[in-house]
């Protein structure tokens, strides 16, 4: 028994007490069990942090075979190096102070003991995910968390929209698991393994060759790294693929804070970072990566500006910043994207964190348009909402600044072909980011309040449970920027961080070329971020006529960012509405008018006309079939007597 | 090797118990009550002494273990019996399920003796069709085993049962009589209607055409394949619960098995040849019934639609000739077993209490049924095969098979993933998930005792299958990778002399 073990199947063990035993020990007991099971994981990931990232004591814990056919050897094991350290204390980290904020913001629910097993059962499956040592294992992480996240979006199952919004997200997920199993598929038709070390090993002799797939001949490569990255989309929600993400906020506002900002969502980003060593040699799929993480980060942001949902304004900036994490991704500063990852992981659970307990306060509402004012009532919420806008937004030495202002000049200092696009379009995004993130503090905190007089009056500051995760997190955000920029942003920094679990090269040199862009370029987030808060401050505390009046002046622009660019409808129309018209159409068509009509149905009938006609037999059909069989087996049996005697 | 004909005990015990049925007098509760537990007891000793072949039997080694050889018929057809790593774990999946199904019937009422007769009857059948390792004798019990899940069908099925029996009727027979033409064209050939004999005797090109054409008819619609599965769902529909899980779990799988007996090894260059056919039927069965399933309002006709998608990964993995492709076939077959059974069972238990399966009349049951809920999910998971159940080992061994042999079949059936979820997940949602407002709902209970008795073994094998699928991927590894090698031999000279003549 290793330290791992204990990090990984910790989470489990207490999923199973609550899940099996929950209605036995009783919801305080399981809120317990699970709750420290987590703390004692997340304070072992932390020495786990330091053991691998600074002491280099990598490791591959091997478990069991899982499955073993053929050719295909698939192990169970941990693989343990800094890559996977950084997600550990981000998963185990946010995972126990979600466990904790949820005793408190749960505390009415009669199902916490299911709440808790789910919550840990989820933890499990992301450490699977983040330790996995092949491509299968990495899917079995994947697929787990993917059903975590089904059975927590539709936690309270009453509700009709959690229930569509748990299925969209587990089939849109799927979507992008069709691509990511191909993916799989292919590499294991091109290298014979599925294993992380030995596609590594390879990846270089497949450049050059092509795979036979779609009708044409492809650079297998770029399909392999083109099929995953599909995968890596429907997980974190990109663009084409994101629209399960806002609908996600159905559940529970500590899983949003969990798996839909902090961890599972960022699992594409991750398996890209996994994967270095093979994406690095697909410059095309690169490339792609790099146009797909812009445009999400983009339109996410678009559409965020004008969202009432206090948790859909948080989930479009999710989306938005993981389009972010995936352009860094994109143009190769791969530790950069994992360092976005890590920061955000705190100051988006504290922002959602912060929503969940404004919802608290408000006895469940989430419009924003029924707030304002709050900031007397909760004054601490506001404070730690606050340093979470800063720390999102780039505020100079939180930890945004340092993240997301490298990422825009590693989008600069990029090659491929959408690295400029890149560039301009995570320039704008934020300015809309900072404009969304400070509206939301301003409609629900400042100005007088829209609540009505009874919610208001009794709305009341968290209780400890809720509070100190909070504080908890917003000392991260502040510090985890600074703190840490040494081992992701620079280039000897990182080599010496991550070593191998990351692509680098001698002649890499993406991460020197970010610090050496023109004086401007680092200069423009920060004004960016100073003039989408200056906005925003004219429309919401200076000017609130504003935003109303040019809504009605851009009435379709307003529809169409509203609307979330009509995805939905469009989704509805082309993929939804044709698959269950062709099902009807094959069910009664099909199966009904053609096979059945002309096969047994039709036999059938000119059957009962002969026999109507010739003999009336009495029989059931039972008796004809046993019949005709008895006569088959003894006229079987008779002609062999007689070619056996002659 | 063992000094009893355990094989045969395995067989046989079953029709003894039946007999033993049959001769219990009177119809009163207390000779119901003795034809259960009998017919318990038997199936569950018959399950018993499987486990010696299971401890007995020799994994490393490819051929027929367990052999029995008897004169029977005039001399030239023998009784002959014998497993290998292929049918034993089908053996062990009947003997297993047995027991399960006739606790599942507990508390059937109606003509209670013959029922209990005819499911041990149909246990020998199954068994035997398994082991059989004479082509006639294997025909016998593999016919055979049809004319009682006929009669289960038709005397105790639903309201429509002689529909569904005509059906099954009308393409069984078409299915069996090519098969006996076959049959006995194989004996003028061959000389001999012993199946090991038959393994190697290698027929002619041309006629191994026309024998697998005849075969394929049997064992696709036993499969069943797309176009000749529409007698399934209606089966499914009319059939008892027992006789539905009996029947996915068991029944269907004789055509995989079919398969991978006959008509892979004894005609490898026919075989070669339809198999783009193959890939193709299947794909389209995955497609096609899954979308079909999509609309169902009847929840068993859902699942048995989603039985005919998930056959489909068996058939692709199968004509592959792969060691990952045939595993898969074989895995495949023995979790949809497991999962399809016990899919059957759930909606067995919510019928028993509303005596209705139309998706409609149900929603809410959470509300009140907490542990049905979690188990029915689990096995709803593994329908669409979420890994960490059985139901992915198959599915990917199968389409990573697929893909080194045809992209285009591998992305086809990939799509299975996505729309077994959406059906899979969108019945839960409809049956389980939301507001308990029906009022005819407002008083139905949880799994009792009996129900979790029957549950339990099959939510442990599914798991323990999905995270250590090895018990069953190891006993068929010698016997598959023999047969692959066999039938790759067979095609090798054929290749080579195609590349002659070029």
């Amino acid at each position: 028994m290793t330290m791992y073990h204990f990090i990984v199947f910790l989470p489990v063990a207490g999923a199973l007490i609550a899940g099996l035993f929950g209605r036995v020990i009783g919801a305080r007991a399981s809120e317990i069990v699970t709750t420290a099971f987590l703390m004692i994981a997340a304070g072992l990931s932390w020495i786990a942090f330091f053991d691998v990232g600074y002491f280099g004591k990598d490791l591959r814990v091997p478990l069991f075979t899982w499955i073993s056919a053929g050719d295909l050897k698939v192990e169970w094991a941990l693989r343990i190096d800094t890559l996977t350290a950084v997600m550990l204390i981000v998963v185990n980290s946010v995972s126990a102070l979600v466990h904790l904020y949820s005793i408190g913001y749960m505390h009415e629910d009669p199902h916490r003991p299911r709440f808790f097993a789910y919550l840990s059962l989820f933890t499990f499956a992301m450490l699977a995910l983040v330790t996995a040592d092949n491509l299968v294992q990495l899917f079995f992480g994947w697929e787990g968390v993917g059903l975590a996240s089904y059975l927590l979006i539709g936690f309270w199952y009453q509700k009709p929209e959690a229930n569509a919004a748990a299925i969209k997200a587990f089939v849109v997920n799927r979507v992008g698991d069709f691509g990511f199993a191909l993916g799989i598929f292919a590499v294991f038709a091109m290298v014979g393994a599925v294993g992380f070390e030995t596609i590594f090993a390879e990846a270089k002799s497949l450049t050059g060759k092509t795979i036979y797939i779609f009708g044409g001949n492809f650079d297998a490569l770029t399909v392999i790294c083109l099929l995953l990255f599909v995968g890596a989309m429907g997980k974190s929600a990109q663009f084409l693929l994101h629209t399960w993400l806002p609908d996600a906020m159905e559940g529970p506002t500590p899983v949003s804070a969990l798996i839909h900002a902090a961890t599972m969502v960022t699992a594409g980003v991750f398996m890209v970072a996994r994967l270095s060593p093979l994406f690095e040699l697909a410059p095309t799929a690169l490339a792609v990566v790099t146009l797909v993480g812009a445009t999400t980060a983009f339109f996410a942001a678009t559409v965020g500006l004008v969202q009432n949902d206090i948790k859909r304004v948080i989930a479009y900036s999710t989306c938005s910043q993981l389009g972010y994490m995936f352009v860094a991704m994109g143009v190769g500063a791969y530790s950069v994207g994992m360092f976005h990852l890590f920061t955000h992981a705190a100051f988006k659970a504290l922002l959602f964190l912060g929503a969940g307990s404004v919802i608290h306060a408000m006895h469940h509402e989430q419009d924003m348009r029924n707030m304002g004012g709050l900031w007397k009532k909760i004054p601490f919420t506001y404070a730690m909402m606050v340093v979470g806008t800063i720390a999102l937004t780039g505020f100079p030495f939180t930890a945004g600044y340092y993240s997301k202002d490298a990422i825009i000049e590693a989008a600069y200092a990029g090659h491929n072909a959408f690295a400029a696009y890149a560039f301009y379009i995570t320039v704008i995004a934020a300015a809309l980011t900072s404009f969304y993130s400070w509206r939301l503090i301003f409609l629900t905190f400042h100005g007088k309040t829209r609540a009505d007089h009874h919610t208001y009056d009794h709305a009341h500051e968290s209780p400890l449970t809720m509070t100190v995760p909070l504080a908890l997190l917003a000392v991260g955000a502040l510090v985890l920027g600074f703190g840490f920029k040494g081992g992701f942003l620079y280039e000897e920094g990182v080599k010496a961080f991550f070593r191998g679990s990351l692509f680098s090269h001698d002649n890499w040199h993406i991460l020197h070329a970010m610090h050496e862009v023109p004086g401007w370029v680092p200069w423009l987030p920060t004004v960016m971020m100073a003039g989408g808060f200056a906005v925003s401050y004219w429309f919401y505390i200076a000017r609130p006529d504003i935003p109303a009046a040019l809504a009605k002046s851009q009435d379709v622009l307003y529809r169409f960012l509203l609307n979330k660019w009509y995805f939905d409808e469009i989704y509805d129309f082309v993929f939804v509405r044709p698959a269950k018209w062709i099902g009807r159409f094959l069910w009664k068509k099909g199966d009904g008018w053609l096979i059945d009509g002309f096969g047994p149905d039709g036999v059938s009938a000119r059957v009962l006309d002969v026999t109507r006609n010739v003999v009336r037999l009495q029989t059931g059909y039972l008796y004809h079939y046993a019949f005709v069989m008895l006569i088959g087996v003894a006229a079987l049996i008779t002609w062999f007597l007689f070619r056996g005697a002659a | 090797m063992a000094t009893w004909p355990i094989l045969s005990v395995t067989t046989f015990l079953p029709l003894v118990g039946a007999v033993f049925i049959l001769l219990l007098r009177g119809d009163d509760d207390a000779a119901k009550r003795n034809a259960r537990w009998v017919a318990l007891w038997t199936t569950v000793i018959t399950f018993i002494v499987s486990i010696f072949l299971i401890t007995g039997f020799d994994k490393g080694s490819p051929g027929f273990q367990f052999v029995e050889d008897h004169p029977w018929l005039g001399g030239s057809i023998r009784y002959k019996l014998g497993v290998d790593g292929i049918s034993l774990p089908f053996v062990i999946l009947t003997t297993f399920l047995m027991p399960i199904t006739i606790v599942a019937s507990w508390h059937v009422e109606k003509r209670v003796k013959e029922y209990m007769v005819l499911f041990l009857l149909l246990e020998t059948l199954m068994v035997g069709t398994f082991s059989a390792l004479d082509i006639v004798l294997f025909y016998v019990f593999f016919e055979g085993g049809l004319i009682p899940m006929f009669l289960i069908i038709g005397v105790w099925g639903g309201a429509r049962r002689v529909y569904a029996s005509f059906k099954f009727f009308l393409y069984t027979l078409a299915g069996s009589v090519l098969m006996l033409l076959a049959i006995m064209a194989m004996y003028y050939q061959a000389g001999t209607t012993d199946i090991m004999k038959l393994l190697t005797h290698g027929f002619p090109r041309e006629m191994q055409t026309w024998l697998w054409l005849a075969f394929f008819a049997s064992f696709a619609v036993k499969l069943p394949m797309w176009p000749v599965h529409t007698w399934l769902p209606d089966a499914h529909v009319e059939a008892p619960t027992a006789g539905s899980v009996i029947l996915a779990a068991v029944l269907l799988k004789m055509g995989g098995y079919g398969f991978l007996r006959f008509s892979l090894p004894m005609f490898p260059l026919a075989s070669e040849l339809f198999a783009p056919m193959m890939f193709f039927l299947s794909v389209v069965a995955i497609i096609y019934t899954s979308l079909v399933a999509l609309m169902q309002e009847d929840i068993k006709k859902l699942i048995a639609y989603s039985s005919v998608a998930h056959m489909g990964f068996v058939t692709l993995g199968i004509f592959t000739f792969s060691n990952e492709g045939v595993q898969a076939g074989v895995f495949q077959m023995i979790s949809h077993g497991i999962v399809s059974g016990a899919l059957f069972l759930c909606v067995g238990v919510v019928y028993d209490r509303m005596h209705t399966r139309e998706i409609a009349a149900y929603g809410g049951l959470v509300n009140r049924m907490p542990i049905y809920a979690a188990v029915f999910m689990l096995f709803t998971m593994a329908n669409c095969g979420l890994p960490g159940t059985s139901g992915f080992v198959g599915e990917l061994l199968a389409l990573m098979a697929v893909f080194k042999a045809n992209t285009w079949a591998a992305v086809f059936a990939t799509t299975g993933v996505i729309l077994s979820a959406a059906y899979a997940l969108w019945l839960y949602r409809r049956v389980v998930f939301g507001a308990l407002e029906k009022d005819s709902l407002k008083s139905i209970t949880d799994l009792d005792r009996r129900e979790i008795a029957i549950l339990a073994p099959l939510v442990i094998l599914t798991l323990l299958f999905g995270f250590y699928p090895a018990p069953v991927l190891d006993m068929s590894a010698a016997a598959v990778g023999n047969l692959v090698a066999q039938t790759k031999a067979a095609l090798m000279p054929a290749k080579a002399a195609l590349l002659g003549v070029q």
